[in-house]
């Protein structure tokens, strides 16, 4: 069975081979590696905008893009390249410095997220011991793009959004992280790689069913209210502020907020996926041998990008089902109802452990 | 204490709810119509507003008094009605309608002019394909070159118009 990190090696045994210099091997492998996420980031980006336009049209009975391509699919490519060729429209009265870097700094957040995740068997960018620490501070960075953006816009609407939007994304940080928290012990390390070793028996959902599906549901909500969608829009809210933080940006200033959205939308759902279902790692049984050999031959990256599909479409559901929530009913929910149940989540489940009641 | 607990409980359960509701409605086909590929398959509701129309019998007879409520109640001035005196056959001075012009570029679909029509004799169809290359053309004539008044039986018809026409007046007053 070809793995994706058997391709890496094979290109880097290549490259050793042939170039003398190991310092050289090494700059070559360093752009590879930074163009490959660049690239991964644009196509997972592309990717999620037609799959996304595509889903809320079913939702909502309609069929969506159609017209460019086959079923629509090149629509996303014709969008591109219209908003790489709208003019950027210069403000006047507004922190200029802070105006341009807002954006830079939102994909910049989602950027190194991604080298944080592990995309397949072997195949990932830093392995650290505080993988899931990492991976949960810089996913946070952007958020002070998007304050950035609504404080140097000059521009009511833009401060109202990037204030919802930090009091949000500060307050849901708390229980995406306390859920998290759960499963390093049960895991007993922050270690991503160590993480997928020791769901290889059984994934995490299985290992303490009860404590990790209260932690995969408050990991989602809160997720998904970090990514300023769906019922938890609040900053961008069309009908009351127009579009929030990035009301004043144009062309691909504003495309940098638009793909940083999607991108935190796919590195939530991969951050989900590897911590609570597996990751790539395929779906084993103790005791089931012929059961597990076959799961065994789906190559990992398909395990990592389908259960990440799985939950990106379960945030697009939310997203395409309910209403929008009102500022003091999301503090309600973040403060008076998530954040004890992550809590008691946490003591749950370190119960278990402790007592050895895990599978 | 209780209370906070079955409230999340109910609030998760009415949240499947909302979630199996459009998850139904996910699986179900679509319903929108492409339109030029499948332009001679395209069923439109009954109730589209399209254009307006005044439906002649096999005789080339319609049903217009040449009152001209309709064209009062239009708030467009969309549509012109052009009234002759005639005599007929028995000397006595009788309205027909010479001309019923309905400018489609200004209609702006709202139904008054059918809904009020005493008589019942303009309609909207579905046929939605409008494009010309003039805006005169978008101005239509909806009498037949040669038509006539439609002869009603008129014990049974006048009565129902007599009904029909003070309830439809109150509906619009109010
Ligand atoms: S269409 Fe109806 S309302 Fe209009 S003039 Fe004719 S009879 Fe009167
Ligand atoms: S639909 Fe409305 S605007 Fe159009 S002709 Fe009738 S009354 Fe006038």
């Amino acid at each position: 069975m070809l793995q994706l990190s058997d391709i890496i090696t094979w290109i880097h045994e290549f490259l050793s081979a042939n170039i003398p210099a190991e310092w050289a091997v090494k700059l070559i492998e360093y752009v590879l590696v930074g163009l490959g996420f660049l690239t991964l980031y644009a196509l997972i980006a592309l990717f999620l905008i037609i799959f996304e336009r595509k889903i809320c049209a079913y939702f909502q009975c309609r069929l969506g893009p159609n017209r460019v391509g086959p079923w629509g699919i090149f629509q996303v490519i014709a969008d591109m390249v219209k908003i790489l060729l709208k003019e950027i429209i210069p403000l006047k009265h507004n922190d200029k410095l802070l105006y341009y870097a807002a954006p830079f700094i939102v994909i910049m957040g989602s950027l190194l997220t991604f080298g944080g995740l592990q995309f397949a068997k072997g195949v990932h960018g830093v392995d650290f011991n505080i993988g899931v620490f990492y991976l949960l501070a810089v996913s946070s960075i952007s958020i002070i793009g998007v304050m950035l953006a609504g404080w140097s816009s000059n521009n009511k609407y833009s401060l109202i959004g990037a204030m919802r939007s930090g009091a949000q994304v500060i307050s849901f940080e708390l229980s995406a992280c306390l859920s998290m928290m759960a499963m390093v012990i049960l895991c007993g390390s922050m270690n991503l790689s160590d993480m997928m070793e020791s769901q290889g028996r059984l994934w995490f959902i299985f290992q303490a069913p009860i404590p990790a599906f209260i932690g995969m549901v408050i990991y989602l909500i809160a997720a998904h209210a970090e990514t300023n969608r769906g019922p938890f829009d609040l900053p961008e809210a069309e009908s009351e502020l127009t579009a929030g933080y990035h009301v004043e940006y144009s062309g691909i200033t504003f495309g940098f907020f638009y793909v940083g959205e999607y991108c935190n939308l796919f590195i939530n759902a991969a951050i989900g996926a590897l911590v609570f279902l597996g990751g790539w790692q395929p779906l084993h049984f103790p005791g089931c041998e012929g059961f597990n050999a076959v799961m065994d031959y789906i190559p990992s990256c398909v395990w990592f990008f389908g259960k990440t599909l799985l939950l990106i479409f379960l945030s697009l559901w939310v997203r395409w089902s309910f209403p929008r929530l009102r500022i003091d009913q999301l503090l309600h929910l973040e403060w008076k109802i998530m954040l004890p149940f992550s809590l008691f989540n946490i003591l749950l489940m370190a119960v278990l452990v402790a007592n050895g009641w895990v599978f | 204490m209780i209370k906070y607990f079955t409230n999340i409980f109910s609030g998760i359960v009415n949240l499947l709810k909302g979630m199996k509701v459009t998850g139904k409605v996910l699986i179900s086909p679509a319903v929108t119509q492409p339109y030029p590929e499948k332009r001679d398959e395209l069923k439109p509701k009954d109730r589209f507003r399209a254009e307006l129309t005044m439906p002649h019998n096999a005789s080339n007879e319609h049903k217009c008094t040449a009152c001209g409520i309709c064209a009062m109640n239009c708030p467009n001035q969309t549509i012109q009605v052009t009234k002759n005196k005639i005599t007929d056959e028995n000397g006595k001075p009788k309205i027909i309608l010479d001309q019923y012009l309905y400018d489609i570029g200004s209609c702006i679909f709202c139904g008054l002019c059918t809904r009020v029509c005493p008589q019942g004799a303009i309609e909207f169809t579905t046929n939605f394909e409008h494009a010309v290359y003039t805006r005169s053309k978008l101005v239509k004539q909806l009498n037949q070159p040669g038509s006539k008044k439609m002869e009603v039986a008129k014990p049974a018809a006048a009565q129902q118009k007599v009904d029909a026409e003070p309830k439809q007046n109150n509906e619009n007053n109010q």
